[in-house]
Formats: structure tokens, sequence, C-alpha cells
């Protein structure tokens, strides 16, 4: 049996003709008024293709690093977690997103919201970092 | 150089994708159904300790599954399709080489690898895992069948093996008296239990025995089959299979039906969706044939019938081929019965240059290859179903029933998971 492969998650239109023209004043030169390129979203801001995956946020312990409920996290579990990353995490059955801290040895999920608390991990049987954000889709309309 | 194959296998695939996106069941026992929510066809490790049986019907162990809080999933095609892709272009990074043999299993070649294949199997085995969540199983070997055999016992004495099992540097012996006659890559159920009676029940007991014989009762690829296991390589990578001799669609319905027109349109719809894969195969079938069935698991009047035409020409042109079929459904269909399954089987495959042309066929009947292809191609860019026969229908009452269905997680963004933050 031969997989039926879906095509790659593509940001659909995504393709902007990139001007390589710029405009401080007056008028461009029409010898500059071509199209150079285009610029695919995919490529700024998806590294590892096969490792990529988008999770929507629900909540707000995240404010403080510009991550707020409804937003769209891009999720690159290649990347290797380290002190400082935003992670999606498992803690206890549930996904979890904060940032993720390993001070003298131990370890923690930060939120960025006074209003949580910082979780220690103790007990690492519950624990799993499943991928590091790489980048945030926040929506301002 | 020294030859090695690599065959990678996804662990209970179906159940780690479901997995994947529901942390909340990593410990309990998960079982995905198959197409009607009817049999048992992929179950985590847990799910065979409580001893729930592959391919078994659903409702037959349903109050094993309840005891045990086991997390039930309808097939999630479209889900279990994405990850397999990824898990690919994973595996792609590892070979110069790789033949995709199924949705959850992959050929690497490793010839000229100067390396130590255990280590590198352990790391084709965290990458595969760190990137796609989804773990894996590595067996290396000197041939295809070996291989195979490898993967097998690296999974089975995973304790041992950490899954993963390099058979290239070592005597084989050993391990072909763990390997089961039945679970030797080419040899079937029906050659396993003739072989248990001549005594041979193992990989190490099939290997002794006489090639002659070997190849007069297990034809050539019997003894491809022995001289792999030998560790002398006759199967080579993408060694492109023959055309498949039958092409079968197939389906149960999501719920009884007696109604012919509902039948007609499933039977249409199976018909067009075998033409498709038969054309992608580049053959021609000179034989439909159409079977019906009631529900054999219900105490209702039963029947089951099938009937064949065969072609004036050889075919791949959907019309035509549909039009034998709903023939062939209305002959098979008789009133009082409610009706399970249907299917349509395409045979006599011919590729185009085995094309026996009819001379006295009317022209209007071959149909244009031209609309076939334009069909083809749009369906394949703009998804399946996008262009089809308005004899299959469009709602489908007697479409697919799959309830326990999980989101399209990574394939829709109205169904990427919710995460608490």
């Amino acid at each position: 049996m031969k997989p039926e492969f879906f095509r790659n998650i593509s940001v659909r239109g995504a393709e902007f003709p990139l001007f390589v023209v710029r405009v401080p004043a007056g008028f461009p030169s029409p010898a500059d008024d071509y199209i150079e390129n285009t610029l695919d979203l995919n490529d700024f801001l998806i590294e590892h293709p096969a490792a990529t995956f988008f999770v929507r946020v629900t909540g707000d312990s995240m404010t403080g690093a510009g991550i707020n409920s409804g937003d769209i996290l891009i999720v690159d579990r290649a990347l290797t977690p380290r002190s400082g990353s935003i992670v999606v995490a498992i803690l206890n059955g549930e996904f979890t997103v904060k940032r993720l801290s390993c001070v003298n040895g131990k370890i923690f999920l930060l939120p960025e919201n006074p209003a949580y608390d910082p979780i220690e991990i103790t007990d690492g049987s519950g624990f799993e970092v499943w991928g590091v954000v790489a980048h945030v889709i926040h929506t301002v309309r | 150089m020294k030859k090695a194959i690599a065959l990678v296998d996804c662990n209970n695939f179906y159940a780690s994708c479901e997995r994947l996106f529901n942390p909340s069941i990593k410990k309990r026992p998960v079982i995905v159904l198959s197409n009607n929510d009817g049999c048992i066809v992929a179950r985590s490790e847990e799910a065979k300790e409580i001893g729930l049986p592959f391919a078994s019907p659903y409702f037959k162990v349903k109050h094993i599954a309840d005891k045990h809080g086991a997390a039930v999933f309808s097939s999630n095609y479209t889900l279990y399709a994405d990850i397999s892709r990824r898990v690919m272009q994973v595996l792609s990074f590892f070979a110069p080489e790789m033949e995709i043999y199924s949705i959850d299993e992959a050929f690497l070649s490793l010839a000229g690898m100067n390396c130590d294949f255990t280590e590198y199997g352990r790391k084709i085995k965290k990458t595969v895992y760190k990137w796609t969540g989804i773990p894996v199983s590595v067996g290396i070997a000197s041939t295809k069948t070996l291989a195979k055999c490898a993967n097998h016992l690296a999974k089975k004495d995973r304790s041992i093996t950490g899954g993963v099992l390099d058979l290239t540097c070592c005597d084989t012996g050993p391990f072909l008296e763990k390997a089961d006659i039945g679970n030797i890559w080419g040899i079937g159920p029906a050659y396993a239990s003739k072989l248990r009676e001549r005594g041979v029940y193992t990989a190490a007991d099939f290997i002794t025995l006489d090639e002659k014989w070997v190849k007069s009762s297990m034809t050539i690829m019997g003894l491809r089959t022995l001289l792999e296991l030998k560790g002398r390589p006759c199967i080579s990578l993408d060694d492109a299979p023959p055309p498949k001799k039958g092409i079968v669609t197939s389906k149960s319905f999501g719920r009884l039906t007696d109604s012919l027109q509902e039948m007609e349109q499933a039977v249409s719809s199976f018909a067009s969706r075998c033409s498709e894969k038969l054309r992608a195969q580049r053959g021609f079938a000179s034989v439909v044939t159409v079977f019906i069935m009631t529900d054999r698991f219900k105490e209702m009047p039963q029947y089951a019938d099938s009937l064949s035409a065969s072609l004036p020409e050889a075919t791949a042109n959907t019309p035509v081929i549909i039009r034998y079929s709903i023939e062939l459904l209305r002959r098979l269909y008789r009133e009082g019965y409610r009706y399970k399954k249907c299917g349509v089987m395409l045979s006599g495959i011919v590729t185009g240059n085995n094309l026996q042309m009819n001379l006295f066929l009317d022209k209007g009947y071959r149909g244009e290859p031209v609309l076939m292809n334009t069909v083809d191609s749009i369906n394949r860019v703009y998804g399946s179903g996008t262009l089809f026969y308005a004899s299959s229908g469009i709602e489908k009452p007697w479409g697919m029933r799959r309830e326990l269905l999980s989101p399209a997680y990574t394939t829709k963004w109205s169904d990427i998971v919710e995460i608490g933050g």
C-alpha cells in the first residue's frame, strides 16, 4: 500500500510580490519597476516543515511575552528547548504554554502575567516538553 | 562495500498519532476502529496488554475496552496521512535512497555508510520521535526480508534492543530461530500453515529447506524469500511492484439500507474510485465485478452474492466502468434485504502495450482519455471528490459512519489543538 500524501501545510495565497524599489519621496524609477521575487511566509516562519505544528492559545498567562488568548503559535519540535525558551509542555495530561526555566538544577514553568504563579516541576513523570514555540501569529483586527 | 538496508516502522502508528495531540490518553489504552467503527485496526501497547484482539469487531469487545477506560477513535486518515508524510520526510534525511513501503513503514538504503549501524538506527529513532512525536522501531540487515525480520524482533524484545536491532555485524542464526514462520515477510498465512505441517516453524527451519523444493512449491517468490533470509539480496529497493492483479474499492454503509437507489450511488462512487486507481497504475481492466452483502452480525435475512462482466475491450474509462457496475448491481439486487456492504472489483488488468483492441467496437465506447486525465488532475490538485459523477449522488446518506473521529489537527485551521496559556 502506498500512502496518499497531502500537500504540505501551506499558508494559502501567501505569495506577496517583493518590489525592490524604495520610495523615499518623489517618483519611483521605472527601471526598478519590476517584480524581483515573491515572498513566501513559509520560508520565513517555518524552518523545519516536518516538525512544525500550529496550535491555538486560550488563556492569558503569557500576555507579557506577547501571547494573547486566540493567538496561533508556530511550534517547532526540531528545536531543542533551553532555559528561557517558550515551550508547549505537557503537564499532568494537559497542554500548556509557558517559559521554561532551569535554575540550580530545578525546572520551572514560568507564566508571564503577575496574576499567575510559577510552577516548579518536582515530579518528572507527568512533565514533557512537546515543542518549542518559534513564532506567534497575532491578528490585530 | 557492505550492503545494508534499514526498515523503519512506526509503533502502533494510528494510536500514536491520536496520542500526539491528546496528552490525557498517554497512559490509557488507545484503540482505533476501521471504517464505520467496525473492527479494531490499531492498538496501543496498553490495549494489547488488556487483551483487545486485533481486527475483532468492536461491539464484541466494547465491554473490555470500557472496563479499562480505553480511548476509542474512528480512523482519522487525514491526520494519519499528514503525520506519515512528516515521518517520511524526516527519514529521507538519513539515507540517499528510500522506499516508502506503506503509510507507516519505509526501507532506507544504508549502503556504503561507514558507521555503527546500531548507533545510526538509534539516531533515526530519536530524531523521528523528537520531530514528529511518533515512536519507531528500526531493523537493519543485509536484505529487505532480513531487515523486516530484524525490525520485528527489535519491537518484540524492546526492553533489550531499545527498538533498534542491527543484524549486519553478527551471525543471524540465533535471531532467525526466534522469528516465527508466520511473521516472515513474503510468506502468507496459507504457505505458513503448509510449512508448519512439514515441521518448519521458524525462519531458521525455513532456510534449511532445499532451494529446488521451495521454488517448485512456493514459486520464485518463495525462493527469493529463502535467499534473502540467507543474506543474498534478491529484492532491490523500490522494486516496482507488478501492476496489481485486482483493484477493489468496498466500504460498509454507515447504516443498513434496502434502497436500490442508494446502493447505485455507492457502487457508482466505488466504480469511479477504482477507475482512478486503475489509471494511476496505467492499467486497463477487462473484468468488472460487483458484490453486495447483508450484515452477518445481525439476526435478519442474509444474502450475499457477486456478479462479473467481461468488458468488450479493456478500459480505464470511468463512465464505462460505472455503467457496467450499475447494471451488475441491478441484477444482483434482491428486495426484502437490508444491505450492509457493497464493492466493486476490477480485474484482468493489462498495461497499455498489452491492450487487445476490439475491431467491432463502437468508437463512443472507448470514451475520451483526455477527459479522464483532466478529471484526475483536477481531483489531485483540488482534493479527491472535487469533480464526481452525478450517479454517485450528492448527499451520500450511505456514507461512512465515524462517530468517534478526532479533529483534523494538522490540516484544518478550525481543528488545530487548543492550548491553555
